[in-house]
């Protein structure tokens, strides 16, 4: 794998810890106020400084990457899920099936711009963690659906495919043992560059007000509090934004990496 | 039937259903809050006898199939219903805030093809030294630093610190260099990466070697041969970003107090103003579903290679 793939899953590596032990590495308590020492700039106590209610932002930045991942996550699994799912059918079964899915769901949901299509949907369900989740699900599983639906139509003409047929398979079976994994590889790699995207999305959003609300600490959310600080105390902007760039950037990375490693002829050419 | 007019023909019907669908979920969206959309537009204060009639005056006591109808009636006649807090047609505040939009994402465009051309073009000429690495780089920044981050990150710099360029504003053109820098940077990013892959390849070409048999300098080949046919894709990009483009400018506007639909969209949906956010939503998917059809059906009459499927 290339070096930048390496750096990209060992960042992925430690930001999966933090985000696992978050609780045990926050030298400070998340929500401990202190209105004496607001803005105050970063020191040894506080290596990212305090916020504007005197909170220490390393702590929050590590709960940060809780909220984050756990989001990006979990939408990337209900959208690579559902999205397996629809489009596997679509490229399997063709037809009018293939017709309602390739070309109506998919240009109806790709003539919405993806965050619009998020922000609408939690302005009229109201904002919080689940709404934000759905929303994201919402918009995220056609580019799955797309991707597996290509792949199943080039590996269903496949002569081991043929030959499972011939021999008497049921469609679950030939699509569960003989076409999925043959399609799983670029699927994880949408995957990982899927999580990218909704950490951005999240926080985005989060940004905007309507994604996770308060007391939960989100990067997004952070940077935005923290704006209104920008002469006095740049480092609320600073560290979130740090924070958010590496995120994306690590899953990017990853993504890129194992696409390389898995096809070295195809990312050579390019 | 597969001159230009069947092209256009093709593509208008596709788009037909799309618009159905678009419409059809901006109504629906309304139905989605939670309980009932007045009493959470008028709080727990409002007497039942406010809330049943602004629910009349709204007709949101109608069966659902009739108010779906007298959607439709209405769009059709370009009329967007009145805003819930001062009862004032949607249409006219939209109007007077999507000419600053327009121009912030015009300009945002403008900026990106004005980073990413002459940088793609340099990697591209200088493949595997420093210049491509640096080009890298930059494009890779555009990419991860999201624009919610980066307008605040250049505002420090700019306003703060080198006292160049207003922080915030409207009207003047100083007042746009850091909203269009902000928003154009990830569509420049995404651009940076496509003309260098776009320009490597059509130095590979065998009309490139010809060019340069004929005895034409470097400049000459690049510039007249190569990149006419590299920017191709380049077009195709610029109009499907426009969407994520619009999707930008919603945080944009914030950061920067921009006046536009962005900054109407957040305000309304902070206010619960349900029929000014259906507005902007609907107007900003029209949008994006103009230009991505006007990209589409240019793409195909630029490169007649492009089989319509």
């Amino acid at each position: 794998m290339s070096w930048t793939g390496k750096i990209g899953w060992g960042l992925v590596v430690v930001l999966l810890l933090v985000a696992l032990w978050a609780p045990y590495m926050a030298p400070h308590d998340i929500r401990q106020q202190d209105l004496t020492a607001r803005l105050q700039p970063p020191s040894r106590a506080h290596p990212m400084g305090r916020d504007e209610f005197g909170r220490d932002v390393f702590s929050r930045v590590l709960y940060g990457a809780r909220v984050s991942l756990r989001v990006g996550i979990t939408v990337v699994a209900i959208c690579a899920s559902v999205g397996t799912l629809i489009g596997a059918l679509a490229g399997y079964y063709g037809g009018w099936t293939d017709r309602i899915v390739s070309g109506f769901l998919f240009n109806a949901f790709l003539a919405f711009p993806g965050i619009l299509l998020a922000l609408a949907m939690i302005a009229f369900l109201g904002p919080g963690v689940n709404n934000l989740i759905l929303a994201l699900s919402i918009i995220g599983w056609v580019s799955y659906a797309r991707l597996i639906r290509g792949q199943v139509l080039k590996v269903k003409e496949l002569e081991f495919v043929q030959a499972a047929r011939a021999m008497g398979a049921s469609d679950a079976r030939i699509l569960w043992r003989h076409i999925l994994p043959n399609v799983v590889q670029p699927l994880i790699v949408q995957a990982t560059l899927g999580v990218a995207g909704a950490v951005l999305a999240e926080a985005s959003l989060s940004f905007l007000g309507l994604g996770v609300q308060e007391p939960m600490p989100s990067w997004g959310k952070m940077l935005d509090s923290g704006r209104a600080y920008l002469t006095t105390a740049p480092h609320l902007v600073l560290f979130p934004g740090l924070a958010i760039a590496t995120t994306v950037l690590a899953f990017n990375f990853a993504g890129d990496g194992l696409n390389e490693w898995l096809h070295p002829q195809r990312s050579r050419s390019t | 039937m597969d001159g230009i007019l069947g092209i256009l023909w093709r593509r208008l019907v596709l788009v037909i259903p799309v618009v159905w669908a678009v419409v059809t979920f901006v109504f629906l969206l309304l139905h989605l809050v939670p309980g009932d959309p007045v009493l959470a537009f008028l709080g727990e204060t409002a007497t039942p006898e406010q809330v049943a009639e602004m629910r009349h005056r709204f007709g949101l006591d109608r069966p659902l199939l009739e108010q779906y109808l007298a959607y439709w009636k209405q769009i059709a006649r370009g009329d967007l219903g009145v805003t819930f807090v001062d009862r004032r047609p949607v249409a006219e505040k939209i109007l007077s805030r999507y000419p600053a939009t327009l121009q912030l994402a015009i300009a945002a465009v403008l900026v990106a093809v004005l980073i990413a051309v002459p940088l793609g073009v340099t990697a591209a000429r200088h493949q595997g030294g420093i210049r491509d690495a640096l080009a890298s780089l930059v494009a890779l920044l555009g990419i991860a630093l999201p624009n919610f981050a980066l307008g605040p990150l250049l505002i420090l710099l700019f306003s703060v610190k080198l006292g160049a360029l207003p922080p915030s504003g409207f009207g003047e053109p100083e007042h746009l260099v850091l909203p269009a820098l902000t928003l154009g940077a990830a569509l420049a990013a995404i651009l940076t990466r496509l003309v260098r892959a776009s320009v490597l390849e059509e130095l590979r070409h065998d009309y490139v070697k010809t060019a340069r048999a004929k005895g034409l300098d470097d400049r000459t080949v690049l510039y007249r041969h190569v990149l006419r046919n590299g920017l191709i894709p380049v077009i195709t990009i610029v109009g499907l970003q426009f969407g994520v483009l619009l999707g930008g400018a919603i945080i944009t506007e914030r950061i920067f107090n921009w006046p536009g639909i962005g900054t109407l969209t957040i305000e309304a949906i902070a206010a619960r103003d349900y029929p000014l956010v259906q507005g902007c939503l609907l107007v900003i998917a029209l949008t994006y579903l103009v230009v991505n059809t006007a990209t589409d059906f240019l793409y195909r009459v630029l490169d007649p290679r492009i089989q319509v499927e």
